[in-house]
């Protein structure tokens, strides 16, 4: 391919600085706080991709699938009436709504999918909180042909319910999980409880960049294929490097997706956007870098929200892609080292962002992203008219209609009436999540 | 060869810091051991009876009479679970006793003070702990009021030796033994490395899977004990899916040791007073007694 976007996506330049750390230990976190039984399946997956990431016919059918299957390069679109509210900063958005299945999330699968079968495995598995890694991978699976089960809060499927319906008609079995919070830690748990006893045939396909090595690693290594193309993109529109990335943070893997081809370029400053919910000061949140603590926490040593004794403090945040008490330990190397800030963005300030994006630009967003598009008004108007603001639009909205109308007030008394009755005990109201 | 798991000494802190165990394992274990105890039941002839009862379960005094109930009906070592929101390699039974110890808040010193209480019977006392509970307390204070509470050491089943530095040097500090897992899946290598890692026994886990009763134990278990003795283990004990005295009986056949849990859980789960779930777990306890005793 001769245009410096493909280029980019098809041979990365070699990672050196920032961008060559592989783990396990990313400073003080990350690492394998996991059962025994567990650490074959870890090596042979960290073994597998390692040879995958060398292997150019695999990396070609990996793109061959981005090219005729999901959508990519995905498009750099500029949004100048929605910047008009951002300083008048010129402001980027990288398009991953636009990908099959509606986020980012493909990106990771499809390359999971393709290690599962280079491993011999006939089986995949994953978590999911609101759906949309879920039918990502339902997705995946159904295109090269392997089971799959998605374990899904007991909470979320019912809140969700359309997306339990979507991963079932592409085949695939949705487990509810009614243990602990019911939420989408405890349907990591279930995963893992799966996993250690079917690891022979099935490959945990993990969402984000979280969890024991390798995954933040792998699932890096496929989402890093959105700032490749978007640093080659914002350079070919612009003639420069961005001053900012804007992106929002649940585990982590849009941002990293988008960050990682700029860790190195000392000059454009990462800015992550983490759930603050009610607001930080209400406990309310899912902002483990702002308000945690250093602990671990499903398998690795990161920030997460965790009270006096170790237990884990449930999340809240109107996505449920962000709804999650922890972050992916290169995300907690990045904040801890300084080269990248994270910032709680409220529930309402996301909505606002969300609102106004529908408006100007006749783009429904995901709620997920609409945390990175409130940091983004917010920075627009502190750095001013000349910055170039590059912001990971990591889903698409469709899917928040429902939440958003009823945030809105836009249904009448009696629609609401009429399936408030089938929500019952259903508040806080959540939705599903571009993130997870 | 000399393992980790031979370190002998008498009562009191350990001098240095050396992870040797010097002569090669012909001191014996201390007193209160869980080496100590599977030694015992090794010298009349038997494989010793491991119960484990998560702390907080159903209430605090409650779990602390099931666990001295289990020690009187025969058990020689007692696992008190430290209940932890994350329970990972748990099954469903003792997931709910855990999610209704954490209803109650219960806490790390509450898990020692019952400690305190169930070594006061004799019985080697290990706590069994997810790592996110003791990293926030602090591997070196935890260590220290483990040792102070007279437990033996701790069980980690979600702590592999990779990242164990802390609590080796700290359960060396304080005279304390750590169990590590080893699964089907482990490489020779890696029985290898966590048997030397190892004080007090190594937890074969006897199938691939989560706690909780099963029909019958794993084929490969008499296999991994097996391995892990040619891994240079000097005590090897079974754990997960053991339920039944016959199940007892079989796995004490080439084991060191019979872990059993989810089935004292189960007891307490369906008794309809404590004290009657303490009754039905001594009831049990003598039931897999009499197993170990049986191979």
């Amino acid at each position: 391919m001769s245009t410096p976007v493909a280029r980019a996506q098809e041979q990365p330049a070699p990672a050196t600085g920032l961008a060559a750390e592989r783990g396990p230990y990313f400073g003080a976190f990350g690492g394998r706080f996991v059962p025994e039984a567990l650490v074959a399946a870890l090596d042979e997956i960290e073994a597998a991709h390692t040879a995958a990431m060398a292997d150019e016919s695999f990396l070609a059918e990996l793109a061959e699938l981005h090219r005729t299957y999901s959508g990519r390069p995905s498009i750099l679109t500029p949004v100048p009436r929605f910047a008009e509210h951002a300083g008048g900063a010129t402001v980027l958005l990288k398009r991953e709504d636009l990908n099959h299945t509606g986020s980012h999330k493909i990106n990771n699968v499809l390359g999971q999918a393709l290690l599962t079968k280079r491993m011999g495995k006939s089986r995949v598995i994953a978590e999911t909180g609101a759906g949309q890694h879920g039918v990502a991978t339902a997705t995946a699976a159904a295109l090269m042909g392997l089971e799959c089960t998605i374990y899904m809060g007991e909470e979320d499927t019912r809140r969700q319910a359309l997306n339990v319906a979507r991963m079932r008609l592409l085949g695939a079995t949705v487990v509810p999980v009614t243990a602990g919070s019911r939420t989408l830690k405890d349907a990591v748990n279930e995963a893992f409880r799966d996993w250690v006893a079917s690891v022979d045939t099935t490959h945990y396909a993990f969402g984000t960049v979280a969890g024991p090595h390798p995954f933040p690693v792998l699932v890096r290594d496929y989402q890093r294929v959105i700032g490749l193309e978007a640093r080659a993109q914002v350079l070919e529109l612009t003639g420069r490097l961005p001053d900012a990335v804007c992106a929002c943070v649940g585990g982590g893997s849009n941002a990293i997706g988008i960050f990682h081809a700029f860790l190195d370029d000392p000059q454009v400053a990462l800015h992550g956007y983490e759930a603050g919910g009610d607001g930080v000061e209400t406990g309310r949140h899912a902002a483990p870098i702002t308000a945690g603590v250093t602990g671990v926490f499903q398998g690795a040593r990161q920030f997460v929200m965790q009270d006096e004794d170790g237990q884990t403090i449930e999340s809240h945040s109107i996505s449920a892609g962000l709804d999650y008490p922890g972050v992916g330990p290169e995300h907690a190397w990045l904040a801890a080292g300084g080269r990248a800030s994270y910032h709680p963005v409220t529930d309402a300030q996301a909505m606002d962002a969300f609102r106004l994006l529908c408006r100007t630009e006749g783009i429904i967003p995901a709620i997920e992203s609409s945390h990175a598009l409130a940091g983004a008004l917010q920075l627009g108007r502190e750095l001013g008219p000349d910055a170039v603001l590059l912001v990971n639009l990591s889903g698409r909205g469709d899917k928040d209609v429902d939440t958003a109308a009823r945030w809105f007030d836009l249904v009448s008394d009696a629609d609401l009436v009429a399936s408030e009755a089938e929500r019952v005990a259903d508040a806080p109201q959540r939705t599903e999540g571009a993130g997870w | 060869m000399s393992t980790t798991s031979e370190r002998a000494s008498t009562n009191g802190p350990v001098e240095g810091s050396t992870v040797d165990g010097g002569a090669g394992g012909a001191l014996a274990p201390r007193p209160g051991s869980a080496a100590a105890a599977v030694d015992r039941a090794k010298a009349e002839g038997r494989a010793a009876l491991v119960a484990y009862l998560p702390v907080g379960f159903p209430d605090l005094d409650a779990s602390v009479a099931a666990a001295k109930a289990a020690v009187a009906g025969g058990a020689d070592v007692v696992e008190l679970g430290l209940p932890y929101s994350d329970p990972t390699m748990d099954g469903p039974t003792i997931q709910r006793a855990v999610e209704v110890a954490l209803r109650a808040r219960t806490r790390p010193a509450d898990v020692l003070r019952a400690v305190e209480q169930v070594a006061a019977t004799g019985a080697a006392v290990l706590v069994m702990t997810y790592w996110p509970p003791v990293d926030r307390y602090g591997v070196d204070r935890f260590a220290a009021d483990l040792a102070s509470a007279g437990a033996a050491g701790l069980i980690t089943p979600d702590l592999i030796p990779d990242e164990a530095d802390g609590w080796i040097a700290a359960s060396d500090e304080h005279d304390l033994e750590r169990v590590f897992l080893v699964a089907p899946s482990s490489t020779d290598a890696r029985l290898a490395s966590t048997a030397a890692a190892c004080r007090g026994f190594v937890y074969a886990a006897s199938t691939m899977g989560v706690t909780g009763a099963r029909t019958a134990v794993g084929a490969g278990a008499a296999g991994l004990v097996e391995r892990t003795r040619a891994a240079g283990a000097e005590r090897v004990c079974v754990g997960l899916g053991v339920s039944t005295p016959e199940q007892a009986a079989q796995v004490a056949g080439y084991a060191d040791g019979v872990i059993v849990g989810s089935a004292f859980v189960a007891r307490l789960l369906q008794a309809g007073s404590p004290a009657e779930g303490a009754r039905a777990v001594g009831e049990l306890a003598e039931d897999l007694a009499r197993g170990v005793r049986r191979a």
